[in-house]
């Protein structure tokens, strides 16, 4: 049996509010923390079957047809079990959601850097010496590599154009036309992608790094030529993903390959060279805004223009101006996408695609017209708040920007602020602050759980992963509210294939989609339950193991006597989506030194309000916009991936030469939650996360630059060079 | 990583018996293994230098003298250096990260490779990797490169934030030679310029060891050392000035400025310190020292911001020093 919901429309019972356990929105341990503190949480490079061997894949550096001379002699080499040079191999990442084979293939590289062998030996130094030792050659072909040196395409569905925006900037009173640009960026998750590959002779067991196991499943049956219900994928523990670890990677086809032909247990670590070539990363962006208001500041022009690229037969495109749609209103506007196919490392989903960037330019652009206006920023933004969505005239679910806008300025005392730029000085310290909004679309996609309870003890098991965010914590916490269970009761079983479908980590969806099936799972054994002791499911409290109904009362495990109760969740998205318009918010401020004699840029503090539905767990909740505002300071001032001109290949491919933020850069942070009960978000209220925190804050700390010191940076991130550049 | 052998010798002598073509020292192996795993460099042999002794700090003629395996985090933390020689102990805390220092030892600090990202590319040509190759920086990305003292060959950059403060405060370095004799020569003359031979980079023979550092007696007290880099902590130096002066009745009577980030060593210019001496501290003079630093600088589109940089940190800094 299962308890399906399709989201058609809004849920006004709060039922959450009602129930007795009263575990939610409270900072709970998360159980997989004490784990992950002592090395005991294991991650995909970290199991060993036995007779495991080691795999080294091999990169092209350059872009044509590939040959190795001496893969003969490379084979011989002491411990050196096979090269592996099969047309199966991946050329770079699945995208995210893929669910089939990505483009495949090792006799053309169309990326310097792409892999084209794997080379197993006994040993991982073994077979990382003869990965050395093999020689690629490439018969070279002219490829482009520069995303403003091709002739982009502009696909049909990524422009919407409405009015006459160039009319409505001749005649308004305040117009801007600024071309910003950021940088090619990496998710660089602490954890590399890593595959441990057993296979049986009928069934492949893959342990992996990966985020959306359903769909890598698939990916992986499809790429190997195997029908899924022979591919089982384990992901109990992933060290960070942001996106990177949406679809299957080099090295979960590598290995695999290399098991079933070598019949022995593969592992394949990729290099952190290889993660910064091989994985989808996040596309350099040029993005042109125009702007133009009334004397009021309303706006009557709005035009967002954006240049991404991506390597051939990819589909995805960095969907820039996704916020753009409806964060604000102008009868006249223009939106287009466009896109350059250009042979550099693939590009993909990075932590908020298309807002991360998107809205953190059209922030910084935002506040030049509040300048050029001489309006407070955040009175410019709460007078162009839409009635509805500008794009479809649907409603919004709930919209609290307004909310967080003045809560987030209270907090940090944005009144106290002189409007003018280039006011405080300490030393050699320009001191500014700046503020910037944060939108981020909201999703719920299908997803499945299962619990069931023994006695009083639940267990959930779910293929959802939980990549460092938390996902273990909440759903023992949903799980024993629904059931009246202390979360020390509750187990929950997450990253294996063999588990309900859930839907994976990725677009901030987890909490909210994974989360409901989870509390539908445990709706289904209240139901149960009720009918067992033959009451209504409402009118029976479940609390701390004990059943109440009317004056009686009794521990659950006798309830339940000797046969556990299994309930089985699923929901899926509905006519919600186009009945509302849903998104998250927030607002960001940011306080910041520029030194006047360096350029170097410090930001010494930052403070984030949001509202993102109800708050399951504070502490994790908190977490996770930390982490969005650090990557709002590594946008701003520290991380870029250089390519190099000729070729396009990732020049600082390790962490010494892609700088994200460290600790030192890195001041107070607060972060604060405006209430929110969306009813269209499903019974739980659960909005998306994870995402929303770095949508704008790198904006934040522009703004804030231009306040300190008067200069205005257009060029992300706002590196020394840059910074003097603009100061002089 | 190639296969190698490993020995760690307790006897000095041992070890400059067992050196051969084709081995290396290894002290805190920060530089080395890395460099190991990339298969950049390949020793066939590696000699521990850890347990000979090395690493003690002692007074010596009014100076002190640092054995070289005395790793970067005691250096930074010993009294002396940090009463005498603050501008060594400012250079170190500005290097790398408080785990990597711990490992890091002086010896392995001056002879640290540069950071040029095509050197540790092997997939690219290099001709202090691969002689006769090409230069992969010239024509592509360069950020932490050179713009002293290059060639057409090489524009690599030494990354020592360490290096820099001891050229200011005149270090010598302390060789024993393959046979057990000890020679001594000036940090200014123990790195070479690329020219067209970048492979060669100090004055080092084949099997000589760094025995110590030493500092004669800080010729000035007025002693800062900055470093700008692209984020607070854990980062290579974008430019960075060690600068030791002295003051005598209103002019500066000593002046030792080195600079990191711009050259293919660490670097000092005489000019800029004669041109000090002797003077009024002033704006004016100041930017008479930065043009004076500048005349040869051969920057390319990625590293043109160093001139002005460098140019904006030296007034600071000696402003700073001479207050
Ligand atoms: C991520 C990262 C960031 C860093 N950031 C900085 C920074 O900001 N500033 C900075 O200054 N440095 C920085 N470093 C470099 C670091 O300081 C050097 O790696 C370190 O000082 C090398 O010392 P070691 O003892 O580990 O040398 P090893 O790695 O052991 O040796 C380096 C070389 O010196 C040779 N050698 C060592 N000792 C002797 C000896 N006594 N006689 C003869 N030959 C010898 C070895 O054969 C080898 O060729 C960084 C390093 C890393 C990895
Ligand atoms: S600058 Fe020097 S180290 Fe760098 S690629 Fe050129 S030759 Fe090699």
């Amino acid at each position: 049996m299962s308890l399906d919901l399709k989201i058609d429309g809004p849920d006004r019972e709060h039922r959450p509010d009602h129930l007795a356990q009263n575990v939610l929105g409270h900072e709970i341990d998360r159980p997989d923390g004490w784990l992950k503190v002592k090395g005991e949480a294991t991650y995909a490079a970290e199991t060993f079957p036995e007779g495991l061997v080691h795999g080294i894949l091999v990169r092209a550096p350059g872009i044509g047809r590939v040959s190795c001379a001496n893969l003969e002699d490379v084979r011989n080499m002491p411990e050196v079990l096979a090269v592996v040079r099969d047309e199966r191999l991946l050329r770079n990442a699945a995208q995210g959601g893929a669910n089939e084979a990505p483009v495949q293939g090792v006799d053309t590289a169309e990326y310097v850097g792409q892999p084209v062998a794997l080379v197993v030996a006994e040993t991982f130094e073994a077979a990382r010496h003869a990965a050395v030792a093999l020689t690629v050659e490439i018969d070279g072909v002219e490829a482009p590599v520069d995303p403003e040196a091709v002739v982009p395409e502009e696909p049909d569905n990524q422009i919407s154009t409405r009015g006459d925006l160039d009319g409505a900037m001749r005649h308004a009173p305040y117009s801007i036309d600024v071309v910003y640009t950021t940088a090619s960026m990496n998710s660089a998750a602490m954890e590399p992608h890593a595959a441990t590959a057993v296979w049986d002779g009928e069934v492949l067991t893959l342990r992996g790094a990966l985020q959306m196991l359903k769909f890598n499943r698939n990916e992986l049956a499809d790429s190997l030529g195997l029908p899924p219900e022979r591919v089982r994928i384990l992901a109990p523990y992933v060290g960070g993903g942001f996106g990177s670890k949406l679809g299957i990677s080099a090295d979960c086809v590598a290995a695999a390959v290399a098991a079933m032909e070598l019949n022995r247990p593969v592992r394949v670590v990729q290099h952190r060279r290889d993660v910064f070539e091989v994985n989808v990363r996040r596309s350099e962006t040029r993005q042109r805004i125009r702007l133009a208001c009334d004397t009021q500041g309303r706006l009557t022009g709005l035009g967002h223009e954006a240049l991404v690229s991506n390597l051939p037969k990819e589909e995805f495109f960095e969907p820039v101006l996704q916020a753009s749609y409806f964060a604000y209103a102008a009868a006249n506007r223009d939106l287009r996408l466009k896109a350059a196919r250009i042979n550099r490392p693939a590009t993909g989903s990075v932590r908020a695609p298309g807002e991360a960037v998107g809205v953190t330019v059209f922030e910084a652009a935002i506040d030049e017209l509040a300048v050029k206006t001489g309006i407070d920023p955040i009175e410019l933004r709460l007078r162009n708040i839409p009635e509805k969505d500008p794009d479809t005239g649907v409603p919004f679910s709930s919209h609290r920007l307004e909310a967080t806008l003045k809560d987030g300025s209270e907090r940090f005392g944005w009144n106290e602020r002189d409007p003018a730029p280039r006011q405080r000085r300490e030393g050699e310290w320009w001191i500014g602050t700046g503020m910037a909004a944060a939108f981020r679309v909201n999703m719920i996609t299908p997803a499945e759980a299962r619990i069931t309870l023994d006695g009083d003890r639940a267990t959930v098991e779910s293929d959802m992963t939980d990549i460092g965010t938390g996902s273990y914590v909440i759903f023992q916490q949903i799980a024993a509210e629904i059931l009246g269970l202390p979360t020390g009761k509750v187990d929950v079983r997450l990253g294996d294939t063999a588990y309900p479908p859930g839907s994976g980590s990725g677009g901030s969806f987890g909490a909210a989609s994974t989360g409901t099936a989870v509390w539908l799972a445990g709706m289904e054994i209240r139901r149960a339950l009720a009918e067992r002791l033959g009451c209504d499911e409402s009118e029976m409290t479940l609390r701390d193991g004990y059943v109440t109904h009317g004056n009686r009362r009794v521990p659950l495990a006798d309830l339940v006597g000797g046969g556990a109760f299994s309930g089985h969740g699923r929901v899926e998205p509905g006519d919600a989506q186009e009945k509302v318009r849903q998104a998250t918010y927030g607002a960001h401020f940011a306080e910041v030194g520029v030194n006047d004699v360096t350029g170097e840029v410090r930001v010494r503090r930052m403070l984030g309000s949001f509202s993102a539905g109800r708050i399951l767990n504070p502490r994790t909740a908190r977490s996770q916009c930390h982490g969005g505002m650090i990557w709002g300071i590594g946008m701003a001032l520290t991380e870029e991936m250089t390519h190099d001109r000729r070729d396009g290949h990732v020049v600082n491919r390790d962490f010494a030469g892609y700088h994200v933020p460290v600790n030192a850069d890195v001041p107070p942070l607060d972060v604060y939650f405006v209430e929110e009960l969306d009813d269209w978000a499903g019974p739980l209220q659960v909005k998306g996360i994870g995402e929303l925190s770095i949508c704008g804050s790198g904006g934040a700390i522009f703004n804030a630059i231009h306040h300190a010191c008067g200069a205005r940076l257009r060029d992300f991130p706002a590196t020394p060079d840059r910074v003097l550049a603009a100061l002089s | 990583m190639r296969p190698f052998e490993y020995q760690r010798p307790t006897t000095t002598d041992s070890a400059l018996a067992a050196i051969a073509p084709g081995a290396a020292f290894i002290a805190g192996g920060t530089n080395l293994i890395d460099l190991m795993k990339l298969e950049v460099m390949a020793p066939d042999t590696v000699i521990d230098i850890s347990r000979l002794g090395m690493d003690g700090i002692e007074e010596d003629d009014g100076g002190v003298r640092i054995g070289a395996t005395v790793t970067n985090s005691d250096l930074a933390a010993d009294r002396r250096v940090r009463r005498d020689y603050p501008v060594l102990s400012r250079a170190l805390l500005a290097g790398a990260s408080g785990q990597l220092r711990n490992k890091a030892t002086t010896g392995g600090n001056l002879l640290q490779k540069t950071r040029c990202p095509y050197f540790y590319d092997t997939d690219t040509p290099c001709n202090k990797r691969e002689p006769g190759t090409g230069c992969a920086a010239i024509g592509g990305e360069q950020r932490n490169h050179a713009i002293l003292g290059t060639s057409e060959h090489c524009v690599a950059l030494h990354p020592s934030d360490m290096a820099v403060a001891m050229r200011a405060l005149d270090a010598v370095v302390e060789i024993r030679g393959a046979g057990g004799e000890t020679r001594e020569i000036d940090l200014e003359k123990f790195y070479l310029l690329p020219e067209d031979r970048p492979q060669d980079e100090t004055v080092l023979e084949p099997g000589e060891l760094i025995a110590a550092a030493r500092l004669p007696a800080p010729k000035g007290t007025r002693q800062v050392y900055r470093k700008v880099r692209d984020r607070a902590s854990y980062a290579f130096a974008l430019v960075s000035i060690g600068a030791v002066l002295e003051m005598e009745a209103g002019r500066i009577s000593h002046a030792a400025v080195a600079f990191g980030g711009i050259g293919v060593k660490p670097w000092r210019d005489g000019a800029v310190d004669d041109l000090l001496t002797g003077e009024e501290p002033s704006e004016g003079l100041f930017e008479q020292a930065g043009e004076v630093l500048m005349r040869d600088a051969r920057p390319s589109d990625g590293t043109e911001f160093k001139v002005g940089l460098t140019q904006r940190l030296l007034k600071a800094v000696l402003t700073e020093a001479t207050q």
